[in-house]
């Protein structure tokens, strides 16, 4: 695929943030904060940093991307959409009966889908197993392996990642979404995490942190990530949870919930104006 | 049901007798692990630092590119093993049943059974027969927790040979299976010719008055209380159900039809286990009287296997005492 300028991306992004919102009026349920933060990040890694085919979603030279935090699924669904794997159209049956869009990802449900994910920790040590196949296989794909940082209460983890730094595998690359919070409140209040960076480096990892709204710092660190070969690498990206839409921006309260009809066209509107700034921008 | 779903396969011919040959199940995993890995390249191994004991060691030796030490982590192993399977290999994860998938059921179920991710999952030191460790290392719940995920493939082979084979099936089979094994020594019930089919119970003894239906190695305690009880005019029917899911629900029918009465057998709780999974299938299609031999509903201690056996009521003579008994509640009934 074609990749896209930063300035490009941050159309892209907003596009999946409305999609975002739309999906989950549409839903009734689901998160909101955790899926509008990442979308900077993933914007970039389906339109920039992923080898990837949507019209061939088993390419097996492809870069895989592992969501670990299956919970944000509706940025993953929205920017897969955008991408071409599926009709946009389809963005509005998550959660329902008969979907392929299920309220966590099936890797059965949807070509392009990786790996299962929701019970927090398992995508990580899935991710692991793929980045040793690939090793096995000698396959030239990279294993993108997506983590939340409540997930990082989970001892799965760091037994995936103590396994990842002994064996240096370095075609693996973990971007966290360090966005300080989880269902019950403030990630340093619930189970503090920090030092983080000192604990992925005594975890025999290349660490780099970015934030996680700047496109070109994302890029780089991808870049950055697939030039180390002594070890993995983990990308602690900082986000803002429900980045784009105000009234939901820093409040853990929008973790798990979804927006009602009146807080949606107020969402859009905000996501609205801001594209009409991005675009005033550039012109 | 016809007559020929029950055909007895051919068993050893030293039942009952001092000197048959005796060898841990586990030894025909670890043989079997070194024949695939010479077959297919994309089998590969993981341990959770139990390599000598799970008998992976002899595939480590041989392939040490295909085997991952995972250190005391089995939910990262489960998950590792998720990641390889859906990477197109056909990983075989071992450890003990009382840590995997005693310990890491949530992968077994989202990462490895939801994904029908192709992994084949080797549970050591099953049943009381573990012995001296103790509770803790003694696996009595693995099949309970195993048969109640969609689409996974639960396996008890009876002794050495078949585990060999079990594991050979396990492999060519597409998708993911659960099997497990035990400690010690067992008597080798099964000869070459027996065969192995997933799916497949076998006739190890004719009858007609009652019905043996269990698995793994404790089925030779069932071999010996039915000879002992031939010799009071009492026939007993021995059926080896060694796939516990999916359940040969046509043998285990046609078994009931004949003899009209049913005990069950397993190294494993009475609750939840394979003789529930028997009381299942018999409950909804044929009713007849049951007995459930196993662990009744207790943990394990520390003792020698046959201490052990006798104390929970899973050797000979507690096996004939519940044929006796449904016999009777089958002449009641009648």
């Amino acid at each position: 695929m074609q990749k896209l300028t930063a300035q490009q991306l941050q159309l892209k992004a907003n596009d999946i943030r409305q999609d975002i919102i739309e999906m989950l009026l549409e839903a009734k349920s689901g998160h909101s904060a955790g899926p509008l933060g990442m979308a900077d990040v993933f914007a970039t890694l389906y339109f920039n940093i992923l080898r990837h085919d949507p019209q061939n979603p088993s390419w097996v030279d492809r870069d895989k991307l592992v969501l670990s935090c299956g919970h944000i699924c509706p940025v993953l669904y929205a920017t897969m959409a955008e991408a071409g794997y599926f009709p946009k159209e389809e963005l509005k049956t998550l959660r329902k009966l008969g979907t392929r869009l299920h309220g966590h990802p099936h890797n059965l449900a949807l070509p392009g889908l990786e790996n299962s994910s929701g019970p927090l920790g398992q995508g990580l040590s899935q991710a692991v197993g793929m980045a040793l196949a690939s090793r096995l296989d000698r396959t030239t794909g990279r294993i993108y392996a997506v983590c939340s940082d409540g997930e990082q209460d989970e001892g799965q983890i760091w037994e995936a990642l103590m396994f990842a730094g002994k064996n240096k595998l370095h075609n693996l690359t973990v971007i966290l979404d360090r966005n300080n919070i989880q269902i019950d409140g403030y990630t340093e209040d619930i189970m503090p995490l920090e030092p983080l960076k000192d604990k992925y480096e005594a975890f025999n990892f290349h660490v780099i942190e970015v934030d996680g709204h700047n496109y070109q710092q994302i890029i780089d660190a991808c870049n950055e990530a697939r030039a180390i070969y002594e070890k993995p690498t983990i990308i602690i990206a900082h986000t803002i949870p429900g980045k784009g839409v105000g009234f939901m921006e820093y409040d853990y309260k929008w973790h798990g919930s979804p927006p009602n009809k009146e807080q949606a066209n107020q969402a859009l509107n905000d996501l609205r104006t801001l594209r009409g700034m991005i675009q005033g921008e550039h012109q | 049901m016809s007559q020929t779903n029950l055909e007895p396969v051919k068993i050893s011919e030293k039942i009952g007798a001092a000197d048959i040959e005796q060898k841990p199940t586990r030894d025909g995993y670890g043989e079997a692990l070194v024949e695939l890995g010479e077959k297919n390249p994309n089998v590969v191994v993981l341990t959770g630092d139990l390599s000598e004991s799970t008998r992976a060691q002899a595939f480590q030796k041989k392939f040490p590119e295909r085997f991952f030490e995972i250190g005391v982590a089995e939910q990262n192993m489960m998950g590792i093993a998720a990641g390889l399977a859906l990477a197109g290999k056909i990983p075989f994860v071992s450890s003990y049943a009382t840590f995997s998938p005693g310990r890491n059921w949530d992968q077994l179920r989202v990462s490895v059974v939801y994904s029908q991710a192709n992994v084949k999952i080797a549970g050591a030191h099953t049943g009381v027969s573990v012995g001296p460790d103790g509770a803790t290392h003694q696996a009595l719940e693995d099949i309970a927790i195993t048969r109640v995920l969609p689409g996974l493939v639960v396996l008890v082979p009876c002794d050495y040979l078949q585990t060999k084979q079990a594991t050979l099936a396990a492999a060519a089979f597409k998708g993911p299976v659960y099997f497990r094994f035990t400690r010690e020594k067992t008597p080798v019930m099964t000869l070459p010719e027996t065969g192995f089919e997933i799916g497949k119970a076998q006739v190890f003894k004719e009858g007609k008055d009652v019905v043996v239906i269990g698995s793994g190695p404790v089925l030779y305690n069932a071999l010996l209380a039915a000879a002992e009880l031939e010799k009071q005019g009492i026939s007993v029917m021995v059926l080896n159900n060694h796939t516990i899911k999916p359940i040969d629900s046509e043998s285990i029918i046609a078994a009931a039809k004949k003899c009209g009465a049913v005990v069950t057998l397993e190294e494993h709780q009475i609750n939840a286990g394979a003789g529930s999974a028997v009381c299942e299938v018999l409950s909804k299609n044929y009713p007849v009287p049951v007995e459930m031999v196993g662990m009744p509903d207790s943990f394990g201690e520390s003792g020698e296997p046959a201490q052990l056996l006798e104390k929970f009521g899973m050797d000979a003579p507690a096996i004939k005492n519940a044929i006796l008994k449904v016999i009777q509640r089958k002449v009641k009934n009648g």
